[in-house]
């Protein structure tokens, strides 16, 4: 029906304007053009994996075990012989896939309930609130180890795991900004035109206070690749053999003495990837944030 | 004519927006006498701001760029040090805002920021300073100053905050007093005690005061000189009984003829349509016409409320216990008729928004009933309520806040009309563009964005969308109160032929005197959620019964020089504040017929 009231307005939005502007407010922050290209060279190499991996990330050869960085392994081999340049770059669409979905969910399930309580407010809006509460006062990894632990360690469950962790953060993001604008003329005016609660929340707030979520959720997925590690190292992770960062870094810490490039790989990956997400999701605030005082 | 204390020659204020320099005052001059009032007028975009901005050199360096000479006292500020400037401001130029609540820190009391303001210029100690605050605060007329010290600005009323900001700016003794609009956010009875105000201690102090408003009628009040300003240019530069009397300048004229004037409508039964001026050259094009009698006088009525209550609650303690209620709407009873203005008037806090509300149920109402042709809407469910909602709409104060950011104009007129499925495809945009073209806009912006248009064309956009579902009543919540003078009578005039063509009927709410004289048939007064006086439009003005009514009429700024009031006692009251303990019983009043079809609100 959104696309019928666009279409009898005669409205082809100009979004390419809101894009300049966003590329514009971007380049002020240039650390935030690294971020990108970061995060856009972590997902080409998890795409391109089987193309660019040297070798079968699960291919054993003991006769190359524990070998240090050299010419046929650049980023060296671990205690079974496999090369680890290939299992980092198989281990990047892991991260990536679980903790893309489990942020997807998590901003989808947590705007839904953020907006619904500062919507209705009341008791409802106390009852939701509080139940988020609690979730949140569990530390993420404690609640994502109980659930996986109940669940199993499964690529879905460990998803749903991370997202339900993630929920209350994104709830809490969605209330506030609905609550300030549900005081606005527009939605009163939206109100006394007749319009259903789910078509004021659905077509009047969600597009204004969609940017805000959207820098959140660009902060949240590093958490999620973050917590998907965590648990992946305490041995809660995609079970083994399959390539993980977490479960790298586990593999390589029993040798962690003689063998630094079993850790360091890995460990630096998720460095790089999380502080590449957190500098691009400050860039992405930084270029939402004028816009909307100016339209507002 | 002795030395003026201000004086501003060829002055050129520009800003880079984007990358460009833009002007926003071109070649500017004129002088301000000792003790002199001199005012700046014009309306938003004049520069008239931007005027009072350059003088104290609050622009800044790296986006803004002020050329010309100011001198105060024969010393050119734009030669002096950015340190010497610094002690110019607020010593010898001092200044005032629209908003006193963000011009005071909220949390410092507001006898430490009158005694930092001493102490840092006048280099008084503690307790001087303290002593002199006091004595500050007894000059701008607070009562019981004493403890008004210690009180923080969220304790303060909106008129005692900019009694504080006077005292602040005047704690100096300076020379020169800037005024920025300073009664413009005030209610009309605080305006006329705040304006009383500065005149008496310009008298005391012997300063010149420089006033910058929008508001011909504060103009005439308290101006000696006047400076007529219109994008960034002086238009008219007179004493003020000249340009009331015999403007030079076709805009000033324009300005004049467009500001309603109380009083004007004797003689006149039925609303009077503003004259259309080109603001050009100021050639008057018709003369004012009176609206055509769309009164449904014989019909039932199209609206009967009857003792409308609403109250918010307050909690309190630990427990949240009720501790006392809002009565925002008390038994408030009255009827409108098809394709008649009722104005619904009072000060800030009267109710009179949320009667609008609670008829269209945007709010729920404690008591009472509210009759839309003959049928109850109190007692709807969401299904009939929905329905209803058709019939009745509303257009809102603030031109910025009533339109969705993100939707496109022609998609946000659109939509009530998909929705209700009263059309769809062309049909629809058919629909769009003929509402559009009513309210004197072009079908083709209908792709831009809310924040593509100005104040009166988003407030002709609100209108737009209201009618699109052809309502029978409108409830106009302060519509034109914050647009410009000039803008301002062009969309009532708009409102006044939908009125003729549609047969609309109109509750207005407004706290705007004049503006209310000029449009509506009758007119009810709400004072502390009630309603005071409620009668015909001649009947109320002409001949107002309640002492509240004529207070209210009596603080409303003239726009004649000439008739300015003689100098009125310094009243310093506020308007009471309608939360009640849970005990409290209205008094035994009613309103009482005092002459065919107008009532009094009296003690029975």
């Amino acid at each position: 029906m959104s696309a019928s009231v666009h279409d009898a307005g005669q409205a082809a939005p100009p979004r390419l304007r809101w894009l300049a502007a966003t590329i514009g407010a971007f380049n002020a922050n240039k650390t935030s053009w690294v971020g990108l290209v970061i995060v856009v060279a972590v997902i080409l190499a998890a795409v391109l994996a089987p193309i660019i991996a040297p070798h079968d990330p699960l291919e054993q050869n003991i006769l190359s075990r524990l070998q240090p960085p050299h010419d046929d392994y650049y980023l060296g081999t671990d205690y079974f012989g496999r090369d680890i340049l290939s299992r980092l770059l198989y281990g990047a669409r892991i991260s990536l896939v679980i903790g893309v979905a489990s942020t997807v969910i998590a901003l989808v399930l947590g705007s839904l309930i953020g907006i619904l309580a500062g919507w209705y407010g009341g008791k409802f809006d106390v009852v939701v609130m509080q139940t988020m509460d609690i979730l949140l006062a569990f530390p993420s990894l404690i609640l994502g180890l109980i659930l996986v632990a109940m669940l199993g360690p499964s690529m879905e469950n460990i998803t749903i795991a991370i997202a339900l962790t993630s929920i209350p953060s994104f709830a809490r993001i969605a209330r506030a900004p609905t609550i300030s604008v549900k005081e606005r003329d527009y939605i009163e005016a939206g109100r006394a035109l007749a319009f259903s609660d789910v078509r004021i929340m659905a077509g009047h707030i969600l597009p204004n206070i969609f940017p805000e979520i959207l820098v959140m959720g660009s902060l949240w997925l590093a958490n999620a690749i973050r917590t998907e590690a965590s648990l992946a190292f305490i041995g809660l992770g995609v079970k083994p053999p399959t390539a993980t960062w977490g479960g790298m870094i586990r593999e390589g810490f029993e040798n962690i003495l003689d063998s630094y490039w079993l850790v360091l790989a890995p460990s630096l990956a998720i460095l790089i990837i999380v502080f590449a997400l957190n500098i691009l999701g400050d860039g992405l605030r930084d270029a939402i944030d004028p816009k909307l005082k100016g339209e507002r | 004519m002795s030395r003026p204390v201000l004086s501003v020659q060829n002055l050129q204020t520009a800003f880079r927006v984007g990358g460009q320099w833009r002007w926003a005052i071109e070649d500017l001059s004129f002088d301000v006498a000792p003790g002199e009032t001199v005012a700046i007028v014009g309306e938003s975009g004049s520069g008239k701001s931007v005027t009072a901005l350059s003088i104290m050199r609050l622009v800044s360096a790296a986006n803004g760029r002020i050329e010309g000479k100011i001198a105060l006292e024969g010393r050119d500020l734009l030669a002096l040090s950015e340190e010497e400037m610094r002690k110019v401001r607020g010593n010898d130029v001092a200044m005032i805002f629209q908003e006193p609540m963000t011009s005071l820190n909220p949390v410092l009391t507001v006898g430490y920021q009158i005694c930092e303001a001493l102490r840092y210029h006048r280099g008084l100690d503690k307790a001087a300073a303290e002593a002199e605050a006091l004595r500050m605060l007894e000059k701008v007329r607070i009562p019981s100053a004493k403890t008004r010290f210690g009180n923080y600005p969220h304790q303060l009323s909106g008129g005692m905050r900019q009694r504080v900001m006077i005292a602040t700016a005047l704690a100096c003794k300076p020379k020169l007093l800037i005024a920025d609009e300073p009664t413009t956010a005030l209610d009309v009875t605080i305006q006329a005690q705040i304006l009383e105000l500065i005149k008496t201690l310009q008298d005391e102090e012997g300063m010149s005061v420089l006033f910058i408003t929008h508001d011909m009628g504060v103009v005439a009040e308290i101006a000696d000189r006047v400076v007529v300003m219109w994008k960034g240019r002086k238009l008219e530069d007179a004493p003020a009984p000249q340009v009331f009397n015999t403007p030079v300048h076709g805009y000033t004229k324009a300005l004049l003829a467009a500001v309603p004037r109380l009083g004007d409508m004797e003689g006149h039964g039925r609303p009077l349509r503003f004259p259309h001026i080109d603001p050009d050259n100021g050639e008057v094009r018709g003369k004012p016409v009176e609206a055509a009698d769309t009164v449904k006088a014989e019909e039932a009525p199209l609206l009967e409320v009857s003792g409308l209550t609403t109250r918010f609650g307050i909690r309190g303690g630990l427990l949240g216990r009720l501790r006392g209620r809002v009565h925002a709407v008390e038994n408030v009873s009255f009827t409108l008729q098809r394709g008649e203005t009722l104005a619904l008037v009072g000060e800030s806090g009267c109710g009179k928004s949320t009667t609008g509300r609670s008829i269209l149920r945007l709010i729920e109402p404690t008591a009472g009933t509210v009759r839309f042709e003959g049928r109850d809407v109190t007692g709807f469910g969401k299904g009939d309520l929905l329905n209803v909602r058709r019939d009745m709409q509303m257009i809102f104060q603030d031109p910025f806040a009533s339109l969705n950011p993100r939707k496109s104009v022609g998609a946000a007129i659109a939509e009530p009309i998909v929705v209700h499925a009263l059309a769809k495809g062309a049909e629809a945009r058919e629909r769009v563009a003929e509402l559009m073209r009513r309210v004197g806009l072009s079908p083709a912006m209908g792709t831009r964005y809310p924040h593509e248009f100005s104040g009166g064309q988003r407030q002709r956009l609100a209108i737009a969308r209201a009618l699109a579902l052809s309502p029978k009543l409108v409830v106009a919540d302060e519509a034109v109160s914050a647009l410009d003078v000039s803008v301002k009578a062009q969309v009532l005039n708009l409102m006044l032929d939908l009125q003729a063509e549609f047969g609309l009927a109109y509750l207005f709410i407004s706290h705007d005197m004049a503006v209310v004289e000029r449009v509506s048939h009758r007119v009810a007064v709400m004072y502390l959620g009630e309603i005071v006086e409620l009668g015909t439009r001649e009947a109320v003005f002409a001949n107002p019964r309640h002492p509240y009514t004529r207070k209210l009429l009596s603080a409303v700024p003239v726009p004649d020089p000439a008739r300015r009031s003689l100098r009125r006692e310094l009243a310093i009251d506020e308007i009471p504040s309608p939360i009640r303990t849970l005990d409290w019983r209205a008094p035994a009043q009613a309103l009482v017929e005092v002459a065919p079809g107008h009532f009094v609100r009296q003690a029975v």
